[in-house]
């Protein structure tokens, strides 16, 4: 009963969108005020509807009824209860309700904190969200409803994919369908701007929060996912450029390009036509991720259930979606009035080098994902391109990226002197040169590679120091004075600094970890011990134990360094037996310098298991980086200016005559 | 080749960063992305016609690999190269522990059932006494049954996962390999016709 209810709440919430998706945008383009008010309702009534929806898809996983279909095929009566709940967006059916459910979130924050939009632009980007809505929701309807039932009901069901029985697999999708789904706001604003045809520093400050957060819940999701890749699949490794891994990586890629060129809009008028694309481009590459992923067109480790006639009905949306904002964009960008001039070395100028470098790096990473599709289909074979090709390309676009991070911040707007700029970074050379001797005292084997992606960072991570200290005149005036100066200095500006020093611990993290990583892989018995980068690891046993539903193979490694205790570490094999999967669950101790990562594999017959262990430098800094950036971002998105200042424009709006 | 003068490669880039300058480059500009996506989208159509799960066997129409497998059960022979000529064959790799082989067993005892295919198993790195009890659970429908315990047959095969399906001809050649669990529309439209004109 509570199924169909579910499923009818979708229906309803169809129609909502559907009528959500026309009649305001008709209603703005007529000046129908009636019609334009549709808009907020059909968005709070579509929320309301697939919530309940959503609602009855967990009770049924929660309450393990074998009567629906989908729950017969990803769960299982023993499954612990927080698995349960989070395998309801573990399969392809309930991650399509998660993400309709996330754009209803979406679209009632737009209504919620979109009070001051003047109403015309609001009606249009719920109008946008409603049709995208209703393609989605046709969508989940027709090929992918959850709530089909299973005759006769099976006495239990075939359990969920072990792989995905974890904490932060769990969390993943909801933080990239934030990301996701979140630029659909920002691809909403683009249209309903094109259609309008005005863009101006008021639209600008608006969308900039939105594809703050966006980027921010992308970033987390894209880490967790790397992190989950890190402990879960036992190599130690973090980032395999798998295609699922670039179709996150890409609208992450045009987020960060978008950030950063809707601050030009915002503050100098300039780049109009740029951004708009931007913000169309960060949706357009979420559809396509989600398309390469639930279409099978290309084969990965986590690729969903793949059914051809999902395939086609998500290219006509991507073709309807994209397809029709960029010849909306061919059409209208043209007129967009052109802004602020500005003189190649300048703020804009450095944020044009970034845009035009990370719009790069996506242009290579999509690429090196889609073309193996594309030999494939002029008969070449088949073919995948590996890491070779990413490091090779996209590596080289970050350099010079993070080259000029450094210096762009200290650029002042419209004209600025290089040399004078470059001259105030002397500080961070300084630091530059001291960080790289320090890491050759201990690393005296570092290649000059790995040693420039430790100054690259040093650099970064200075300079954004550097340009704070500038800003309060540190040392220039008397300190108390430089105090009154950074209460001063905006939030958002706070929040640049910080994520950039973040990108900076990251950057340390990839160097050192994929530099100086140590790994030894070997068959050990009990009472053996492996000296691994200084670290003696000792198996002392390995036994068998019971888990919630699986069997445990569980190994005892004591580690000691010179003699002294470092830690113990208790690596998993697990086997599910519903599933008959294997899982493993490496055991990590961070020193946050390093992790010590141990591995007991299948045993050899002969009273040995194969062990992997690693020592890996400074990984705990991607994780620990990934969070400073997301938050700076949110610093940043926390900033006054977004919350007030819009009044500007409304004023403006009063003055322009009615069907302007 | 198409050079691009210096000039023109950086009007190209100012319009999209909304320099000023007029004529019919800029729009030409601005087309550009939607015919990008065109080509794109055109791409994925016909990415969709394929299917990256259909590995393109390099077995496809060889021979069948040498291989003898020693029986799983006391009462049916084993398998071998040379069981697989003379008459039209399936051979199913399937295994105890693999799930989705429970989910076509009824589809392959109903192949079985058939006088027109002979229907070989391929025990693959299974324990004997699992896949005996698998199979006095649900049927044993298998002419014959060889046991790759270690899975070195499945390499020669090159079997992906189980289960696999694999079509050979009377002439020991095989000619088709499905991916995956049977469905009762791929026995349909692909199996049963091939074995119609392998027949012939």
């Amino acid at each position: 009963m509570i199924t169909e209810l579910g499923h009818y709440a979708l229906i309803l919430a169809l129609a909502l969108a559907l009528v959500q998706g026309t009649l305001p945008l008709i209603g703005a383009q007529r000046g129908v005020a009636a019609w334009m008010e549709l808009a907020p309702t059909t968005a709070a009534g579509q929320f309301v509807f697939i919530a309940l929806a959503f609602g009855a898809l967990t009770h049924a996983y929660v309450t393990s009824d074998f009567s629906v279909l989908n729950v017969v095929e990803n769960s299982h009566s023993s499954k612990p209860l927080l698995y349960k709940i989070t395998g309801v967006w573990a399969n392809h059916e309930g991650s399509m309700l998660l993400w309709v459910l996330i754009l209803a979130v979406f679209g009632l924050a737009v209504v919620a904190f979109g009070r001051n939009l003047p109403p015309a632009l609001r009606a249009r980007v719920l109008g946008v969200q409603g049709l995208i809505g209703s393609g989605f929701l046709a969508f989940l309807l027709l090929t992918s409803n959850p709530f089909l039932r299973a005759a006769p009901a099976p006495l239990d069901g075939q359990g969920l994919n072990p792989l995905l029985q974890d904490l932060a697999m769990s969390f993943h999708p909801p933080f990239l369908y934030l990301g996701y789904v979140g630029f659909s706001i920002t691809f909403a604003f683009a249209v309903a701007a094109l259609i309008e045809g005005r863009v101006d520093a008021a639209w600008a400050r608006w969308v900039r929060p939105w594809a703050l957060a966006a980027w921010c819940f992308l970033t987390l999701g894209i880490a967790m996912g790397s992190w989950w890749a890190y402990y879960e699949l036992g190599w130690g490794g973090w980032w395999f450029w798998d295609p699922v891994e670039n179709a996150s990586f890409m609208p992450w890629l045009a987020g960060t390009a978008l950030i950063h060129s809707a601050t030009v809009v915002e503050k100098r008028d300039a780049l109009k036509s740029w951004t708009i694309l931007l913000a169309i481009l960060a949706f357009s590459l979420s559809l396509i991720g989600t398309f390469l992923v639930r279409s099978g067109v290309l084969t990965s480790v986590h690729a969903f259930a793949v059914d051809p006639a999902r395939g086609v009905f998500i290219l006509l949306l991507l073709t309807l979606a994209i397809g029709g904002s960029l010849t909306l964009y061919a059409l209208r960008a043209p007129t967009l009035k052109a802004g602020g001039l500005f003189a190649p070395i300048s703020r804009e100028g450095g944020l044009v080098l970034n845009n035009i470098l990370m719009a790069t790096a996506a242009a290579t990473v999509f690429i090196g994902t889609l073309y193996p599709l594309l030999l494939d289909a002029v008969g070449g074979g088949k073919v995948s391109v590996g890491a070779p090709y990413f490091n090779g390309t996209f590596v080289p676009l970050m350099v010079p990226a993070l080259l000029a991070m450094a210096a762009g911040p200290l650029l002042p707007w419209k004209r600025a002197d290089l040399a004078g700029a470059l001259g105030r970074l002397k500080l961070a050379a300084a630091i530059v040169v001291v960080v790289v001797a320090a890491t050759w005292s201990v690393r005296t084997d570092a290649s000059i590679l790995a040693l420039f992606g430790i100054a690259l960072a040093a650099w970064v991570v200075g300079s954004a120091l550097v340009e704070l200290a500038e800003r309060v005149k540190l040392f220039r005036v008397p300190l108390g004075d430089s105090l009154r100066r950074a209460g001063g200095v905006p939030r958002a500006a706070y929040g640049m600094t910080v994520a950039h020093i973040g990108a900076g611990i990251v950057v340390a993290g990839i160097t050192a970890s994929s530099a100086w990583r140590t790994e030894s892989i070997q068959v050990m018995r009990p009472g053996d011990s492996v000296v691994v980068a200084g670290y003696d690891f000792a198996l002392t046993g390995v036994e068998e134990l019971q888990g919630p539903n699986y069997t445990i193979q569980r190994g005892t490694f004591t580690v000691t360094r010179d003699g002294r205790m470092v830690a113990r570490l208790f690596p998993e094999e697990r086997f599910y037996t519903v599933e008959q999967r294997q899982t493993t669950e490496a055991a990590i101790h961070t020193t946050w310098l390093a992790d010590l990562y141990a591995v007991v594999g299948d045993p050899d017959g002969t009273g040995g298991w194969v062990t992997r262990l690693y020592h890996n430098p400074l990984v705990p800094w991607l994780w620990i980086g990934t969070i400073v950036i997301a938050l700076g971002g949110g610093l940043s998105l926390s900033d006054r200016r977004h919350r007030v200042g819009a009044p500007a424009r409304r004023r403006r709006e009063r003055a322009v005559p009615a069907g302007a | 080749m198409v050079s691009l003068s210096n000039h023109e490669v950086r009007c190209a880039v100012a319009s999209m960063f909304d320099f000023k300058f007029g004529g019919v480059q800029r729009r030409l500009v601005y087309i550009l992305p939607p015919l990008g996506f065109l080509a794109l989208a055109a791409l994925f159509w016909v990415g969709l016609g394929r299917d990256p799960g259909v590995l393109p066997s390099a077995l496809i129409d060889q021979p069948v690999p040498e291989f003898d497998l020693p029986p799983l059960k006391d009462d049916k022979p084993g398998l071998a190269s040379a069981d697989l000529t003379g008459e039209v064959s399936l051979v199913n790799v399937f295994a105890s522990w693999c799930i989705p082989c429970r989910v076509e067993h009824p589809i392959i005892t109903r192949l079985a059932e058939r006088d027109d295919v002979a229907v070989f198993g391929l025990n693959y790195k299974d324990k004997p006494e699992d896949a005996k009890a698998w199979l006095a659970e649900l049927g044993d429908p298998y002419d014959r049954i060889g046991a790759d315990r270690d899975g070195r047959v499945g390499i020669d095969w090159g079997v992906y996962g189980v289960p696999e399906t694999f079509v050979v001809g009377r002439d020991g050649r095989i000619r088709y390999k499905h991916v995956g669990p049977l469905t009762a529309e791929a026995v349909a439209e692909r199996i049963l016709p091939l074995v119609e004109e392998l027949r012939r």
